[in-house]
């Protein structure tokens, strides 16, 4: 709510700008680019007391707050970030970034290209988790701060506060790896290729240079949507939700909607595909299929955390089946080996991979006293 | 914590000083059923342990989170497969042992997971508790605050029941400590005691 006293209130984002090359994972290399962020709170004079907010798939810098020209614009994550919420910005300061490859600002294939004065299209280097970190970094490294209390983030958001643990071991005090997993399933990569699909075979695709062509792929970034929204979910959730009830109250014996659950899918997919660009979409889907932190290690997990020195947090929710509560556990296997602090929390909701963004009283008591922790660690 | 409060936990819960006595500084410690994490915290405080606990129920994981130990979430019903072997110095299943469904299997995992495991739990055979069979009713008392249609105690168990499973499931009891209240119990100790802390280990 824009009015409560748990607000951080009306935010804007603010922009940085990188003049030296990023070079990605893949050999790519980008030399210079943009990272729209968003900050909350007041950073504290010895700078301890700092939070960096990873988004996932579909998410963006604004993560708390709204914005004063469109107060229904509120942040992603507004029911866990403000004062007294359980990511205090009377305590922290939070910062929400829109990952390098994003459409909600930063430096992406929508962006134009400054040495070809068109936008980058599918000439966009494919990212990955690690290079969201290095560019993370650099932002910290602008704002001054050396070492994070926190980075956490839910699902592929989880993936990069886990690799921060491991790139820049020294640089981050606690991970809060929510609704994510070591790396994805065969099954989970399948969901994954078929959104894909869905984008790169429509004829307005154009190749993802559809830019010059003044179209938008909205078939295909709808099916992805309507697709991914259904694993986001569960079986319960949509059965509480909408059953199998039907909009008219009777069949239709035609392809028309006519279920609840196709009006939602198909609005979710419209929504969706109205803003969000689709090589943005490719991108993301990508990073998460290949985030696999073991894979360097011959596959040994225990191997890949050996570097981090963090204490973590890994929450799960009993209903998702995207990121399941077995792959967290397994992340807490790892750590265990590897001897770090680590709470583990199996959160029960019937939302599915989606709750990890849902107003829920324990997860969020979880949280809040997580987070009181490491506060008393900067006050004290 | 201060030390204050430090005695007074130790007082509320005399099988805590017992158990810490065993612990040798800095040891890792794994605590099966660690409710709100004061046992943990105890241990933290006074031997500096690496410690986490198995804790199922909800409110305790926020309470162990706000005592400030390491916790995680699970059933142990469902065994520790979430742990590996020898990972750890203990295994600690402090008031809990009476309350496990799966009792033997759940030794044995204690003793795969740790090098030492450590029990407390109520004596059945108590004096006090027989006297209240005998009269005709199941014994209420502090170490069995339950009536017998709300205990979560399935597998209440004596000394020498415990000592006999021990023996049958190739369990090698290291130390005994028996105490009524505060105090330890060295006469009679499965008529007079009230709670045993065994540390044992796999036998050879």
């Amino acid at each position: 709510m824009p009015n409560s006293p748990h607000s951080v209130g009306a935010v804007s984002a603010q922009r940085a700008q990188f003049d030296t090359p990023l070079l990605f994972k893949s050999g790519a290399e980008l030399p210079r680019y943009e990272l729209v962020y968003e900050t909350y709170g007041t950073l504290n004079r010895d700078k301890s007391n700092a939070i960096l907010v990873c988004h996932a798939l579909s998410g963006h810098h604004h993560v708390a707050g709204y914005y004063a020209d469109d107060p229904s614009n509120v942040g992603w994550w507004d029911t866990m970030i403000g004062p007294g919420k359980p990511i205090d910005t009377n305590k922290f300061f939070v910062i929400g970034v829109n990952n390098l490859g994003g459409c909600h600002g930063s430096t992406g294939p929508s962006s134009t290209n400054p040495e070809t004065g068109k936008p980058y299209g599918a000439s966009f280097p494919v990212v990955t988790v690690e290079d969201w970190v290095e560019s993370q970094a650099h932002l910290a490294d602008l704002l001054g701060i050396r070492q994070f209390a926190a980075v956490m983030g839910g699902s592929l958001g989880g993936m990069q506060a886990m690799q921060w643990s491991l790139s820049h071991p020294g640089r981050v005090r606690h991970v809060l790896a929510i609704a994510t997993a070591p790396r994805l399933t065969a099954e989970n990569i399948a969901f994954n290729d078929v959104a894909r699909n869905a984008i790169l075979t429509d004829p307005d695709f154009h190749g993802g240079n559809f830019y010059g062509h003044g179209v938008v792929p909205t078939r295909g970034l709808r099916l992805a949507r309507m697709l991914g929204h259904i694993t986001y979910l569960s079986d319960d959730a949509m059965a509480d939700k909408f059953g199998r009830g039907l909009r008219s109250g009777k069949y239709g014996y035609s392809y028309d909607i006519e279920f609840e659950i196709e009006s939602y899918l198909r609005h979710q997919g419209d929504k969706f595909a109205a803003y969000f660009d689709a090589n943005t979409y490719l991108l993301m889907t990508k990073a998460l299929d290949y985030f696999d932190p073991a894979h360097e290690h011959g596959d040994d997990l225990n191997k890949a955390f050996a570097a981090a020195r963090a204490n973590f947090l890994v929450l799960s929710f009993t209903t998702d089946w995207r990121f399941s509560p077995e792959r967290s556990r397994a992340i807490v296997k790892a750590l265990l080996h590897n001897r770090l602090n680590v709470s583990y929390g199996e959160i029960t909701s019937t939302h599915g991979h989606d709750s990890f963004l849902m107003q829920h009283t324990h997860y969020h008591e979880v949280m809040h006293a997580y987070l009181d922790r490491i506060a008393r660690e900067f006050s004290a | 914590m201060s030390a204050h409060d430090h005695s007074s936990l130790a007082a509320a819960r005399p099988d805590f000083a017992a158990i810490a006595a065993w612990i040798p500084q800095g040891a890792s410690v794994l605590d099966l059923g660690c409710g709100d994490g004061s046992l943990l915290r105890y241990l933290n405080d006074t031997r500096k342990v690496r410690g986490y606990g198995v804790e199922i129920d909800d409110l305790n994981i926020v309470a162990c989170i706000q005592n400030g130990v390491n916790v995680i979430q699970g059933d142990l019903e469902s065994g520790l497969s979430g742990f590996e072997s020898d990972a750890f110095d203990f295994v600690i299943l402090s008031q809990t042992l009476q309350a496990t469904r799966h009792t033997e299997a759940l030794v044995q995992e204690m003793l795969r997971v740790g090098r030492e495991g450590i029990v407390s739990f109520p004596n059945f055979g108590y004096w006090r508790n027989r006297l209240n069979v005998l009269r005709g009713n199941m014994p209420v008392s502090r170490d069995l605050p339950y009536q017998w249609y709300d205990t979560p105690n399935v597998h209440l168990c004596t000394l020498h029941d415990f000592e006999d499973f021990c023996a049958e499931y190739r369990v090698h009891i290291l130390e005994r400590r028996v105490m009524t209240g505060d105090s330890e119990v060295h006469l009679l100790p499965n008529l007079l005691g009230g709670m045993a802390v065994y540390r044992f280990q796999r036998a050879a």
